[in-house]
């Protein structure tokens, strides 16, 4: 039976830890942690339990920071994260993942892939993808070329899939030796010469059903997608949601049939939730349909945004939902999104959440 | 031998750190070097591909302004300093 529920939360100014019980009404605050460094993403460790953070801080670089004491005390390590001394330097760290076989990935900008094998000491570069031929075509989104989503095969350890900004997402199926564009059916309305390029895609954040490795679903710059066999075709399942655009989704832990999305504004309109009025989205349909989400959220003036990493589901049931806004303030479902409350509102801009929970 | 100072903010990373140190080193590459012998990970802090001094690092000899391959002199005092920068 689940005891504790942590919330981790990168920002702007270092990472906190919020936690609760499993009923998950109060919620007490650490932090900040990690020294103030910006906190991109934050992953759990399977197995061992340990927190890992991708940070970069603007005097001291990148590094991947980890604890082992559920966020009391830290090591962090950028060890071997180069491209080499000839190269471009690495600014930051944006995504982590745990992959099957014990080793670890991270996604840095300027786009690239790093693992490790010694629970984040050291790095060493995944070469094949930043081999790729496309790579001297591959052109930033507004925050960067980043490598911002990595999805490790939950059993087949040769394969994992990458989103990166705004190239598209890749797949590899010899374990990072090459790499496979996966951008078929995705739209780049920003690409007058070509809507259906084979890179250039915005992909902003992706997820993998629960149970179903081959059906993943995309939040796009351009829309949102499914796909059924395995990221080699999308289809686009935008649907009713009120606007093309937005960064943050997830995928229910148990059924492969629900995600939840929070649609922003687009681009040229601000990206914030649209009209002032906030809402998350929820499919329970594979995208056939969607469902807007707002009891309890601000119905005006709410001109609040949500970047790719800010929206998290824990395991419990029914699903936790939290979203942290980049004016500071996380907001949290314990009923799929039935229902929200904001649990803090005074942290600074909020960059990433993750969700722990912990076993009595 | 030089004496080398760090900021506050650099040694917050290494519980147990001192802020000054005396190493062995004829050029500030060669400091941070030994430097790192005695707070093992420092120099990634401060130094980028290149390599060359993180955008955001500062480093003084005896008051001037230095990079990596800038002399020290024997009993010089280096300061690393972070940029007043950021919001």
């Amino acid at each position: 039976m689940a005891s504790r529920v942590l919330l981790l939360v990168g920002t702007k100014k270092g990472a906190f830890i919020m936690e609760s019980d499993a009923d998950r009404r109060d919620w007490r605050l650490r932090g900040p942690l990690c020294e103030g460094w910006p906190v991109h993403d934050l992953i759990v460790e399977p197995g061992s339990g340990a927190i890992l953070a991708a940070a970069g801080s603007p005097w001291y670089g990148p590094a991947v920071w980890r604890s082992e004491d559920l966020g009391t005390t830290w090591t962090h390590s950028s060890s071997g994260l180069t491209y080499g001394d000839e190269a471009e330097a690495i600014k930051t760290i944006w995504s982590l993942a745990a992959t099957p076989d014990g080793g670890l990935l991270a996604g840095v900008e300027p786009a690239g892939l790093f693992r490790s094998d010694d629970g984040g000491s050291t790095w060493h570069h995944v070469e094949g993808l930043t081999n790729h031929p496309t790579r001297p075509t591959w052109g930033p989104g507004l925050g960067g070329l980043i490598l911002h989503t990595i999805i490790p095969h939950p059993t087949d350890t040769a394969r994992t899939w990458v989103g990166i900004s705004a190239v598209g997402v890749f797949e590899t199926r010899d374990a990072g030796a090459s790499w496979v564009p996966r951008n078929v059916g995705v739209r780049a309305e920003f690409n007058p010469e070509n809507r259906f390029p084979e890179t250039g895609q915005c992909v902003h954040k992706f997820a993998m059903a629960a149970g179903e490795p081959e059906t993943l679903y995309q939040r796009n710059h351009c829309g949102v997608y499914r796909s059924d066999d395995g990221s080699e075709t999308w289809q686009e399942i935008t649907g009713e949601l009120p606007t093309d655009f937005g960064f943050a989704m997830v995928a229910h832990p148990r059924d492969p049939a629900t995600c939840w999305v929070i649609p922003l504004s687009t681009p040229e309109d601000g990206r914030y939730m649209p009209n002032g009025q906030a809402a998350a989205w929820r499919t329970r349909d594979r995208g056939a349909t969607w469902t807007r989400l707002a009891d309890g959220l601000p119905s005006r003036d709410a001109f609040l945004s949500v970047l790719r990493e800010a929206m998290a589901r824990d395991t419990l049931d029914p699903v936790g939902i939290t979203f942290g806004t980049s004016t500071g303030q996380l907001w949290h479902s314990s009923d799929e999104g039935e229902s929200w409350r904001m649990i803090t509102d005074t942290l600074p801009e909020i960059w990433a959440v993750e969700t722990v929970v912990l076993d009595a | 031998m030089a004496t080398v100072v760090l900021p506050r903010s650099l040694i917050a990373l290494f519980p147990g750190a001192e802020r000054r140190h005396v190493v062995a080193g004829q050029s500030v590459d060669e400091l941070l070097g030994a430097l790192d012998g005695v707070i093992p990970g420092v120099r990634e802090r401060l130094v980028e591909a290149g390599p060359r001094l993180r955008p955001h690092i500062n480093v003084f000899v005896d008051g001037s302004p230095a990079d990596l391959a800038t002399p020290v002199p024997l009993g010089a005092t280096v300061h690393v300093i972070p940029a007043v920068s950021g919001g």
